[in-house]
């Protein structure tokens, strides 16, 4: 095998409620203020609504666009501003694509429409009814719009991304898992590039069902800076489409493509989070496969606002015994589930590419006053999953 | 010994297999009825079947429905993976906890109707809404478990003690191949000496049945279960959804042979290639398929000349009858080897598949036998290809070349050969 290559993030693609593009992103982040939410559509619960988004832009075939939901489309149109953030469109018939998803949307008017039928019936005409309601009312292209993998699916119509097609399911982790897959099989020599990311759209009471179920949903009105939740703590949803392309940093310099930021390390664990297994231990064994560097450190922390691993992250933070400036991904985009790593990773390669953290946000995030050379992103998910990754700055003599 | 490959990777080699398929729970079990030429398809008895157009499927009975519980389907993922599992670390001699990770194949689960019946009723309104059912959902822990992507790897992991995080695949009709993918990568990249890949898919249920029957991908030969899974044949008419589990334990032949394992076989060769075509169909240039046929023939280090038989995706269905026999074709001209297809007898096992079919592929090896694609009644003129009809026979077997196909533009081809001499 080569000798592992140096991995570069070349290009983001960012949506969210504070925008769409490295630009909108690079200004919300700077004005350090909490994106839009909207607290009365889903109320009790609530979210950071997406933009509207001109989808002719990135997604030309109204054919296309039909055969999707709003989370297809949200992504294959984040994975489209990636491309072309790195100028990357010239790569994708042999670009590994790795993707994070969750569940597609379901028809709710006829779940609702069968619950109600459904109600009054003995179990066994319930079931026949079932059917019968099911057969007649479900759409078939729906069935392709919820495929977990039809996400990549469409990357690869839409886009022509026709390399390696994975498609990572488990919430949180799976984005940090597709992270760290993509980079070490861009670092072994397998491949060049690299699109990974994943689309959550928050507007949608189906999942919502689930995520109150595991308690991971912030129940109040208003917002809060997700470090500083103790009188209600929880997630607050933020629609997120995140993608980034990656490559090695022969492959970038070769074609021209300046870097934002290097990939240092990714690392994942799984805690049991009970008391012989805690996400502290984890993540301390995630970071003990990193090279971090000595003295002060910036940290962008995909922080839930969910208060038992708010507190893990903290208790591994105040572990690694220096001083660190937080800046939590979540107060900036929301909980995008799936999407949080690479958007954290994102928000970090833009940070470092700038030179500057975002302009900090209430509790738990202090000021930074160092050179800003590495980052540390954090993923303690809701439920499962500590990841770690380590960004570092791309000195300029490095870059084509 | 050489345990380093043609490019310099360690090789990867199977230690254990596991396996539960419509045809029985076990190796020795499946094996014998596969090469037998019985078909695993029955009438679905596990929920009524009124309205629909397919009332047939590869069901898989487990010990823990016996008294009619109904189980969610991750939960039935979740038993199948745990079986399958635990017979193959039996066989390896490894036991929890393991050395490696675990890389999961499954398909994509969510809240299904029983449960969503019961959060209604917990609503006490005639006509809740979804608002309302949410507000249900309070507290329910176990709900969110059983239905986190994140749920059946969790419980898995815990059982087999399998290191660091979990990581869930779906890659459609390929995901147990592209479980199988994943381990051998990361071993051949020397971030472990040994992983649990596992393909299990348990989705039988009258939702996913009727979303498959409206994209018309289902067998409607409802009169005659065990004769409805017809690929390569000419009255073919759809894919038999099925159900079932694999689990290979891959280990790098140097960390397997240091322990004294015995060495099942090795997976010589992995590739991919994805479409941009269409969400259902192949290209019609046939370019995705053939590439990833190819890519896993070289990953391996060898020619087509060198693959003794073809294990097919074979899902019976008019488009991968067509693609895949145009895929052999191209990749095997005139001298194309035998082809078989498993899911005659299992029918299609989804997420599964890929993995099953890479454990029945070493059997092939280990037993040189090639097992049969039965229902093989009707030649079809547009299928020139040896596809074993009916019965099993000897071949002489060094390399097979297992295919999986999925929705999506999904190709994982996989390389499986015997324990190197």
């Amino acid at each position: 095998m080569t000798q592992a290559s140096p991995i570069w993030v070349t290009g983001v693609g960012l949506v969210s409620a504070a925008g769409e593009g490295r630009d909108a992103h690079r200004v919300a982040t700077l004005a350090g203020a909490p994106p839009a939410l909207d607290d009365t559509t889903y109320a009790p619960f609530a979210i950071h609504p997406g933009p509207a988004l001109e989808l002719d832009r990135q997604i030309p075939k109204k054919g296309d666009q039909r055969q999707m939901e709003p989370w297809q489309r949200l992504g294959t149109y984040a994975a489209g501003l990636a491309l072309d953030d790195a100028g990357a469109r010239g790569l994708v018939a042999e670009m590994d694509l790795i993707v994070a998803a969750g569940g597609g949307e379901r028809d709710m008017a006829l779940d609702e429409s069968v619950v109600a039928a459904l109600a009054p019936l003995a179990p066994a005409e319930a079931a026949r009814k079932l059917n019968e309601m099911l057969a007649g009312g479900l759409r078939p292209t729906l069935f392709l719009a919820q495929l977990s993998n039809l996400l990549a699916g469409n990357i690869s119509i839409v886009h022509g991304v026709t390399g390696a097609s994975r498609t990572f399911m488990g919430e949180e982790q799976a984005g940090a898992d597709a992270v760290r897959v993509a980079a070490a099989r861009l670092a072994e020599g397998r491949g060049q590039a690299a699109l990974v990311g994943g689309g959550f759209v928050a507007s949608r009471w189906d999942l919502m069902i689930l995520y109150h179920a595991g308690g991971l949903l912030r129940r109040a009105p208003g917002w809060a800076p997700v470090l500083d939740r103790a009188t209600a703590p929880g997630a607050i949803p933020g629609t997120l489409g995140a993608f980034l392309v990656l490559e090695t940093a022969e492959a970038a310099r070769a074609r021209g493509a300046r870097g934002l930021a290097r990939i240092m390390g990714v690392a994942c664990e799984q805690a049991r989070r009970d008391g012989a297994d805690t996400s502290a231990m984890a993540a301390a064994r995630a970071a003990a496969r990193l090279d971090l560097p000595a003295g002060p450190l910036a940290v962008l922390s995909g922080a839930t606002g969910i208060a038992g691993p708010v507190a893990a992250e903290r208790e591994f933070l105040d572990g690694l015994g220096r001083k660190l400036a937080v800046r939590a991904a979540g107060n900036r985009l929301g909980w995008g589930v799936e999407a949080t790593f690479p958007g954290s990773v994102a928000l970090a390669a833009l940070a470092l590419a700038d030179g500057r953290l975002p302009a900090a946000m209430g509790p738990g995030e202090d000021e930074f006053d160092g050179p800003l050379t590495d980052i540390l992103v954090t993923g303690f998910a809701g439920w499962r999953g500590e990841a770690l990754a380590h960004l570092r700055a791309i000195p300029a003599e490095d870059q084509p | 010994m050489n345990t380093t490959d043609h490019r310099g990777r360690p090789i990867v080699a199977v230690t254990g297999i596991g396996l539960v398929t419509p045809l029985g729970f076990g190796v020795a079990t499946n094996w014998e009825a596969l090469l037998a030429g019985r078909s695993g398809i029955r009438r679905i008895t596990r929920f009524p079947t009124d309205h629909l157009r397919t009332t047939i499927a590869g069901t898989v009975d487990l010990p823990e429905e016996a008294e009619g519980a109904w189980l969610p389907s991750s939960e039935r993922v979740r038993l199948m993976a745990q079986r399958a599992a635990d017979e193959a670390l039996a066989q390896s001699g490894l036991v929890a906890p393991f050395p490696g990770p675990l890389l999961l194949g499954m398909p994509p689960v969510e809240l299904e109707w029983p449960a969503r019946l019961r959060l209604a009723e917990a609503t006490g309104e005639a006509a809740p809404s979804y608002k309302a059912l949410t507000e249900a959902a309070a507290g329910r822990d176990e709900l969110y478990r059983t239905t986190a992507f994140a749920g059946v790897g969790d419980r898995l992991a815990a059982h087999l003690g399998t290191r660091g995080a979990p990581i869930a695949i779906s890659t459609a009709c390929a995901t147990g191949a592209s479980a199988i993918q994943l381990g051998v990568e990361a071993i051949q990249r020397g971030e472990t000496e040994a992983a649990i890949a596992i393909g299990a898919d348990g989705t039988v249920q009258p939702e996913s049945l009727i979303r498959f029957s409206l994209l018309s991908a289902l067998s409607t030969r409802n009169e005659d279960p065990t004769a409805a899974s017809r690929p390569f044949e000419k009255t073919r008419g759809g894919f038999v959804m099925s159900e079932g589990a694999a689990c290979l334990v891959l280990e790098s032949l140097a960390h397997a042979t240091a322990r004294g394992a015995t060495i099942l076989g090795i997976v010589r060769g992995c590739g991919e290639k994805s479409d941009s075509f269409h969400r259902t169909r192949s290209n019609p240039d046939g370019g995705a398929v053939i590439r990833a046929m190819r890519n896993a023939i070289e990953d391996a280090g060898l020619t087509p000349a060198d693959i003794s038989y073809v294990n097919a995706h074979g899902t019976g269905t008019p488009e991968n009858d067509k693609m895949e026999t145009f895929g052999m074709r191209a990749v095997f001209g005139n001298d194309a080897p035998p082809i078989s297809s498993n899911k005659s007898m299992i029918g299609h096992t989804l997420s599964a598949a890929g993995a099953i079919e890479a454990a029945f592929s070493l059997l092939v090896i280990r037993d040189q036998m090639l097992p049969p694609t039965i229902n093989h009644v009707e030649p079809d003129p547009a299928i020139t290809l040896d596809v074993v009809p009916n019965v099993a026979r000897p071949a002489k077997v060094s390399n097979v070349l297992s295919n999986s196909f999925g929705f999506g533009g999904q190709n994982v081809c996989l390389v499986l050969s015997g324990a190197p001499a």
